[in-house]
C-alpha cells in the first residue's frame, strides 16, 4: 500500500467536501442559521447544471458559469421570502423550515427528474491523470481541490477586503447596531445566502462530474458538510477546509485498511476532533 | 422650526410601556440633553427616535418629514447617527474598520472622515489594527462616537457615553464635543451625570417613569426643581 499515494487522495477528496461545507460555513457564520436543506441544494444545483448541458450542450464548466447567477437570485430569494421569516433567538423554527425545504426539494426532484442516477459528463476529463512519481493524482480531483482553495481565498477577500465583507460581519456581530450604521441585515443575509448559493453550484458541478447523484442524496453531502465545518470551528472558512481534509484523508485511510470503514473511517474522526476540541479547531475567538 | 421634533411619542417593549406622550425639540446646531434616573425612559427615547423600535406614525418629525415608522437603517440614511449605550462595537472589526463601516449606510459631504475622525481623537491612530474591543473603555467611546461622526450625521444621538468611565476620560471625550458641534451637527446627550449635561447643553430635558417632568434652560433650573423631576419628591 502506499500511504502517501492514499494520504493524497484524502487530501484530495478534502477539498470537494470543504465545497460541499463553505456554502454551509458562510451562512452559519453570518447570521447563525443551520440550514438542513443545504445537501439538497447542492443536488439541485447539480440538477440544474444537467439540465443547462443537455438543452444547451455547453461543457459543464460553461453550464456551471450559466447556473451561477439562477443559484444567486434562488437563494436570495429564498432568504428574502422564507428564511428572514423565521430568524431570530428560537433557532427551532429555521431549522423546521429548512427540514422542510429538504422534503420539498427531494419531492420535487424525483417529480421532475425519477430517481434514476445521473451525471454530469465531462469527457476525457474524468479519466485524466499526471504522474508524479511514484504517485498518480487524477486532474479531476486536484481541479477540484484547486476550486475550493479558490473559493476559500475569495470569500476570504470578499470578507476581509470589501465593504460588503465589512456589513456581512458587522450584522454576524450584531445586526441591531448594524442597522444603526445604514445596514439592512434582511438584505445582507439574503446577499449572503445567495453567495453560498454560487459556492453551492461550484460543489455541485465538481459532485456531479465526480460521481452518480440522485435525488435522494443531498442529506449524505449535508453530514459531510457539517463535520467539515464543526471539525474547523463555526464561520472559520480555512478551518472549514481543513475539516474536509481531514474527513478526506480519515475516509482514505480507513478504506485502505477496509474498504467497508470508509464512511466510518471519517465520522470516527469527526467524534475524535469534537472529543479533543469541542468547538473545533480554529474557533472564532468572540463566539 | 426644529429640526427634530416629537410628539405624543409613546414606545413599547412588547406588552410594556415606556414611553408616555414624550414631546422634545432640537433645534439646528443645537445640543439638548435628556437626563433622569435608571428606567425613566432615555435610552428608550433615542432607540425610538433611532428607528430601532417603531413609533406611530406622526410622533417623530425630522426635518420637516414624518419618521417614526421608518427602520434604523433608513433613519440613519436620512442623518441621524447614534453612539449606543455600552458602544457596542463589532468584535470581529478592527478600529478602522469600525470607524469607516459608520459610513456604509451614507455618505454625505462633510467634515467628517477617517482621517478628521482619527485628528480627532489621536489616541487611535496607533490602534487602527487593533480589534475594537480590545481597548480600553474609554478608547471604545472614541471609536463609537467617531464611527457615528463618519456619517456625516445632521444628528448625533449619544447615549449615556460617559458611563463606566473614568473622570478624566469622560472630561477627554467631552473636550470634543466643541469641534462636533463645530462641525454642523445638532447632539442629543442622554446622560446621568447631571453636571456633564449641564455644562454641555444649551436645554435640558428631565424624565422620570416615560415622561417628560422638567424642560429648561440649564441656568434656570433649580437644584430642588431637577431633584423633584428626577426623583418625584422635593429634596
Amino acid at each position: 500500500m502506499n500511504w502517501i499515494d492514499t494520504i493524497l487522495q484524502g487530501v484530495l477528496l478534502g477539498g470537494l467536501y470543504a465545497l460541499f461545507a463553505a456554502g454551509l460555513s458562510l451562512v452559519f457564520g453570518i447570521m447563525r442559521l443551520v440550514n438542513l436543506a443545504h445537501g439538497d441544494l447542492i443536488i439541485l444545483a447539480a440538477y440544474l447544471i444537467l439540465v443547462i448541458v443537455s438543452a444547451l450542450g455547453l461543457n459543464p464548466f460553461l453550464a456551471a458559469l450559466v447556473a451561477m447567477p439562477v443559484m444567486f437570485a434562488l437563494g436570495w430569494l429564498l432568504q428574502r421570502v422564507v428564511l428572514n421569516r423565521v430568524l431570530g433567538n428560537d433557532i427551532l423554527p429555521p431549522l423546521l423550515v429548512t427540514f422542510g425545504l429538504s422534503i420539498v426539494i427531494q419531492n420535487a426532484l424525483l417529480q421532475g427528474f425519477s430517481a434514476d442516477s445521473q451525471r454530469i459528463g465531462a469527457g476525457a476529463l474524468e479519466t485524466a491523470s499526471v504522474d508524479f512519481g511514484p504517485v498518480t493524482l487524477g486532474v479531476m480531483p486536484m481541479l477540484t481541490f484547486a476550486s475550493a482553495i479558490l473559493v476559500i481565498v475569495g470569500l476570504n477577500q470578499l470578507f476581509y477586503r470589501t465593504a460588503m465583507g465589512r456589513a456581512f460581519r458587522a450584522t454576524s456581530d450584531d445586526p441591531v447596531t448594524a442597522s444603526l450604521m445604514g445596514i439592512k441585515p434582511a438584505s445582507v443575509f439574503a446577499q449572503a445566502t445567495g453567495i453560498a448559493m454560487i459556492v453551492v453550484t461550484i460543489a455541485a458541478l465538481y459532485l456531479g462530474m465526480r460521481a452518480n447523484f440522485d435525488p435522494t442524496i443531498g442529506p449524505a453531502r449535508l453530514i459531510y458538510a457539517f463535520e467539515a465545518v464543526i471539525i474547523g470551528g463555526l464561520g472559520s472558512l480555512w478551518g472549514t477546509l481543513a475539516g474536509g481534509v481531514i474527513i478526506g484523508v480519515a475516509q482514505t485511510l480507513g478504506a485502505a485498511v477496509n474498504p467497508e470503514w470508509q464512511i466510518l473511517a471519517g465520522h470516527v474522526a469527526f467524534l475524535l476532533v469534537l472529543l479533543v476540541r469541542p468547538r473545533g479547531l480554529f474557533p472564532r475567538a468572540y463566539d | 422650526m426644529a429640526l427634530l421634533q416629537t410628539r405624543g411619542l409613546t414606545a413599547r417593549y412588547g406588552d410594556s410601556q415606556a414611553l408616555f406622550g414624550v414631546d422634545i425639540a432640537l433645534g439646528q446646531g443645537e445640543t439638548i440633553a435628556i437626563i433622569g434616573a435608571n428606567g425613566a425612559g432615555k435610552t428608550t427615547l433615542l432607540r425610538t427616535i433611532a428607528g430601532v423600535l417603531r413609533s406611530d406614525p406622526g410622533m417623530v418629525m425630522f426635518d420637516g418629514a414624518e419618521i417614526g415608522a421608518r427602520p434604523a437603517d433608513e433613519i440613519m440614511k436620512l442623518g441621524i447617527a447614534m453612539v449606543p449605550e455600552g458602544r457596542k462595537l463589532f468584535p470581529s472589526l478592527s478600529v478602522e474598520e469600525n470607524l469607516l463601516i459608520g459610513a456604509h449606510g451614507r455618505k454625505a459631504a462633510g467634515p467628517w472622515n477617517l482621517d478628521a475622525v482619527l485628528d480627532l481623537f489621536p489616541v487611535l491612530k496607533e490602534k487602527r489594527a487593533v480589534p475594537g474591543t480590545a481597548l480600553s473603555g474609554g478608547q471604545q467611546q472614541m471609536v463609537a462616537i467617531g464611527r457615528a461622526l463618519m456619517s456625516n450625521p445632521r444628528v448625533l444621538l449619544c447615549d449615556e457615553i460617559s458611563l463606566g468611565l473614568a473622570p478624566v476620560v469622560i472630561r477627554d471625550i467631552y473636550a470634543a464635543f466643541p469641534r462636533i458641534r463645530a462641525g454642523g451637527a445638532s447632539v442629543i446627550v442622554v446622560e446621568q451625570d447631571i453636571g456633564q449635561a449641564m455644562k454641555v447643553a444649551s436645554r435640558v430635558y428631565c424624565m422620570m417613569e416615560g415622561r417628560v417632568t422638567l424642560e429648561g434652560l440649564p441656568g434656570d433650573l433649580s437644584r430642588e426643581a431637577i431633584h423633584a423631576a428626577y426623583f418625584g419628591a422635593v429634596a
